[in-house]
């Protein structure tokens, strides 16, 4: 066993080295970041427009979407839980937005609004999982019906359209040429990054995603740690939503179908353990833009897009695969 | 130190000596890993007795009787059945030669009735291949009519009283028609009237023959209906006597033993007049219980010793609220308190070091930097919300260095950790804190002989510093070694509570094994 003994001062450089190097290869990101980077190798030799900045905007844009949403799904994730219901609340809270506007009400309260939707359906989900003591795959397919039905109650099954046109900002503006929805992606993770690595609450997190009865039994308000974890996979979706309806400009009470499928996928491929406890927001951005680059790719091969399920499940298989091991 | 020098009594024998015993056992070893748990361990099982396997926690019975069935394999050693030199593969090896066994952990499946339990994995068949299902149902009925209890079988397993679950594992053993049945604990959870049914039953099944392994920590019962008695300490064989030439008091004597107590830091003069921290009164576990109380004094280690599963552990819970008793009244500095959780404990000044470290002490991928931090978050914030990795350092750093953690750093993973090493990065969580009761609930478990020492120390210095402990501890030297006072838990409530000279193990085991009615008040 290694002991503080050997920490004498001449050795002192060459563990640094060391340390740096191990860190790195032990750290839950080393695997997708070398997929990450397999990948756009393959892809640059496969395509000569791959690696242009438009290009690279253009698959950064099209990840925006999924990347917010992924960012409160490793929140739920990392404590053990997951949420199915962020593919519907991104179309009850876009339709909801929409009409509000669409019905005259001012925009920024619409807007305000449309976030309040989605964090009032994180909010419940949160309350029955954390003080229902409910399953939460369970909890979030009931909500997930729950609020596509709204979606299309609210919205008589119609898109809504007729947006103010400075709506499509968000969705379709840039700044200094990158994308608007890329910058509110970043931003976002920034801010997860921030609350993950350096608050309690983020430490809170990753503990009871590793053991949620010892961090109970240590004295931490796991309960309260719940609630405000699916709050925040509401407030990301909602975030999404602003985004997508942007794009659309209009509310789609259809849209968003298998979202939650691709964040979870995102997030898995980022090294976030499903059990919870491991992972980082870093990697699921990692693993966002792998997705997204795989999509890319595939399309510019022009690979039939019925093949390329196939090899996107395949892909994915393949990493947890390698990855497994070290959240045995 | 050597076993047999020590030895006060004289091999016992059975009532009939010239036979051949059905099952022998001789100089039995066995390890898990580098952990030696039987060390030459004998037992001679006749046709036609009832042969009680006598020791405290941990010191075998439970092992040897997973050799005896086939379960565990040994290390060394030799196994006679009939005379015939065997080892059994695996269980099913064992039940194909005759044995049977009641486990002290349940092994009936929840959703499945008490047919289908019965004859898990030996299913009877009709000519066509299927389940005949009246021969099974007929035969369950049978055995359980003869065991004296009438359950609905249909009834899912689960849905039955704890008791009625217990008779049908006995009943499941008794269907294969064992001619050596190892019965591990199974009065823990009868009531005497169940009990009885039960001794009839065994008493029946010896007249026809069959040789009977009866572990039980009832002397009373050992006494009412076994033969012989076989005691294990620690692993080690003592000796082997017949119920008819001993008492209560001498085998109480050679289940303890007379041991080398080293280890232990001296303990303070008992302070009688040292503030109360905490009362509890009116704790009852479960409804329709006695109540049981105690209190705690400042700067105290309170023992609760016991067997396993007397409620100890859930005691200790239903005082931070963590357990829901059936009522409880505690006092915290002479406050009437009523906690909801261990958050709120930890408000209140009361910490928990938890019985399983692995799953409920660890964060198992944190690094122990995090590990001791969990907790104390709440005093390294800067503006309000971001955690102040400088001071956060600096603290972890001083209780790594007080309980003396033996890591290449605060970044280790815990994984990396030795179980000693392990054990104290979840008492550093506490230091930090201005906690003044903690609860160390089986502080010691798994751990090395040198990390034991450092923890008791630690103990010591802990309780100089003016805070209470209250140790949970299934290892008796511990309990009498480490306690100024201990609370004797049996059945769920405080049956006894010791002070002073009155804390020796024999004193501890009489009460935890009903000795005597003096431990009934």
């Amino acid at each position: 066993m290694p002991s503080t003994e050997n920490a004498s001062p001449e050795r002192v450089g060459e563990q640094f080295t060391f340390r740096l190097w191990t860190r790195l290869r032990q750290s839950d990101l080393a695997l997708p970041l070398l997929g990450l980077v397999a990948i756009s190798v393959l892809m640059s030799l496969a395509s000569d427009n791959f690696l242009q900045f438009s290009n690279l905007m253009n698959v950064m844009r099209q990840v925006s979407i999924i990347g917010i949403i992924a960012i409160g799904m490793t929140c739920v994730i990392l404590t053990g839980g997951i949420d199915l219901s962020v593919g519907s609340v991104v179309a009850l809270t876009g339709t909801i937005m929409a009409g509000l506007m669409v019905g005259g009400l001012d925009p920024a309260l619409a807007l305000l609004a449309g976030l309040g939707v989605g964090v009032g359906f994180g909010v419940l989900n949160g309350a029955l999982v954390a003080f229902g003591g409910m399953p939460p795959i369970i909890v979030t397919l009931a909500t997930m019906g729950m609020a596509r039905g709204f979606a299309l109650m609210y919205s008589g099954g119609y898109p809504i359209s007729g947006l103010p046109g400075w709506m499509s900002w968000f969705g379709s503006g840039r700044i200094v040429g990158i994308p608007v929805p890329v910058l509110i992606m970043l931003a976002v993770y920034l801010l997860a990054w921030v609350v993950l690595e350096r608050t309690s609450f983020g430490r809170h997190v990753y503990a009871i995603g590793g053991n949620e009865r010892a961090t109970r039994l240590s004295g931490v308000k796991v309960d309260r740690v719940k609630l405000f974890v699916y709050a925040i996979s509401g407030l990301t979706t909602a975030v999404a939503a602003v985004v997508m309806t942007s794009r659309l400009m209009s509310g789609q009470p259809s849209a968003g179908v298998g979202f939650e499928l691709d964040a979870i996928a995102a997030v898995v491929l980022g090294g976030t353990s499903i059990m919870g406890g491991r992972g980082s927001i870093i990697g699921t951005l990692i693993g966002v833009i792998l997705l997204g680059i795989l999509n890319n790719g595939l399309n510019l091969m022009g690979v039939d897009p019925y093949v390329q399920g196939v090899i996107k499940g395949a892909i994915i298989l393949l990493a947890i695969y390698i990855g497994r091991s070290r959240h045995a | 130190m050597t076993l047999q020098e020590e030895r006060p009594f004289p091999l016992g024998r059975p009532r009939s000596i010239e036979r051949e015993p059905a099952l022998e056992l001789k100089g039995i070893r066995k390890s898990f890993g580098p952990v030696q748990v039987l060390h030459g361990v004998d037992l001679q099982l006749f046709a036609g007795e009832v042969h009680a396997l006598l020791g405290e926690n941990g010191a075998g019975k439970s092992t040897l009787s997973k050799i005896l069935c086939g379960i565990l394999s040994f290390d060394e050693g030799e196994m006679r059945l009939n005379g015939q030199q065997r080892r059994f593969m695996d269980y099913d090896d064992a039940v194909k030669a005759g044995i049977g066994i009641v486990f002290q952990e349940f092994s009936l499946i929840p959703y499945l009735n008490a047919v289908e339990n019965v004859f898990l994995g030996r299913e009877k068949h009709n000519r066509f291949g299927l389940l005949d299902r009246t021969a099974m149902r007929t035969r369950t009925r049978e055995l359980l009519g003869r065991l004296g209890i009438q359950i609905d079988l249909d009834m899912p397993i689960h849905k039955l009283s704890v008791a009625q679950q217990q008779f049908v594992e006995i009943a499941k053993a008794l269907a294969l028609d064992a001619r050596i049945l190892v019965l591990d604990e199974p009065t823990a959870t009868l009531t005497p009237v169940e009990v009885e049914h039960l001794f009839v039953v065994m008493r029946q099944l010896r007249a026809e023959g069959v040789a009977i392994v009866f572990i039980s920590h009832h002397l009373d019962e050992i006494f009412e209906i076994c033969d012989r008695i076989t005691v294990l300490r620690d692993g080690h064989y003592v000796d082997t006597t017949s119920v008819a030439e001993t008492d209560i008091d001498r085998l109480v004597l050679m289940m303890v033993g007379r041991r080398i107590e080293a280890g232990f830091p001296d303990k303070p003069d008992p302070d009688d007049t040292a503030q109360v921290v905490l009362r509890a009164r009116e704790m009852r576990l479960h409804k329709n219980m006695p109540p049981s109380e105690f209190e705690l004094r400042r700067g105290e280690i309170l023992g609760f010793a016991g067997l396993v599963g007397s409620g100890r552990t859930e005691m200790a819970l239903a005082l931070l609220g963590e357990f829901d008793a059936a009522s409880r009244r505690v006092e915290l500095h002479g406050t009437q308190r009523s906690l909801a959780n261990a958050a709120d404990a930890l408000a209140s000044g009361i910490g928990l070091l938890p019985e399983n470290r692995k799953d409920e002490g660890l964060i198992v991928p944190f690094s122990v930097r995090h590990n001791i931090s969990l907790n104390n978050y709440g005093k390294y914030r800067k503006l309000g919300f971001f955690i102040d990795g400088k001071r956060e350092s600096a603290d972890v750093g001083a209780a790594m260095a007080m309980v003396r953690v033996k890591a290449p750093g605060p970044e280790t993973r815990l994984e990396e950790l030795s179980g000693g090493n392990q054990q104290k990065v979840v008492i550093a969580r506490w230091l930090n804190h201005d906690v003044d009761i903690l609860i160390f609930d089986e502080p010691t478990r798994g751990i090395d002989v040198g990390a034991k020492v450092e923890i008791y120390h630690l103990m010591r210095d802990l309780t100089r510093r003016g805070v209470s402990i209250i140790m949970i501890s299934s290892e008796l030297p511990e309990v009498v070694g480490m306690s100024d006072r201990v609370c004797v838990f049996r059945a769920g409530r405080i049956v006894k509570t010791l002070a002073g000279e009155d804390v020796t193990a024999q004193e501890v085991m009489k009460h935890a094994t009903a000795g005597g009615s003096d431990a009934i008040h």
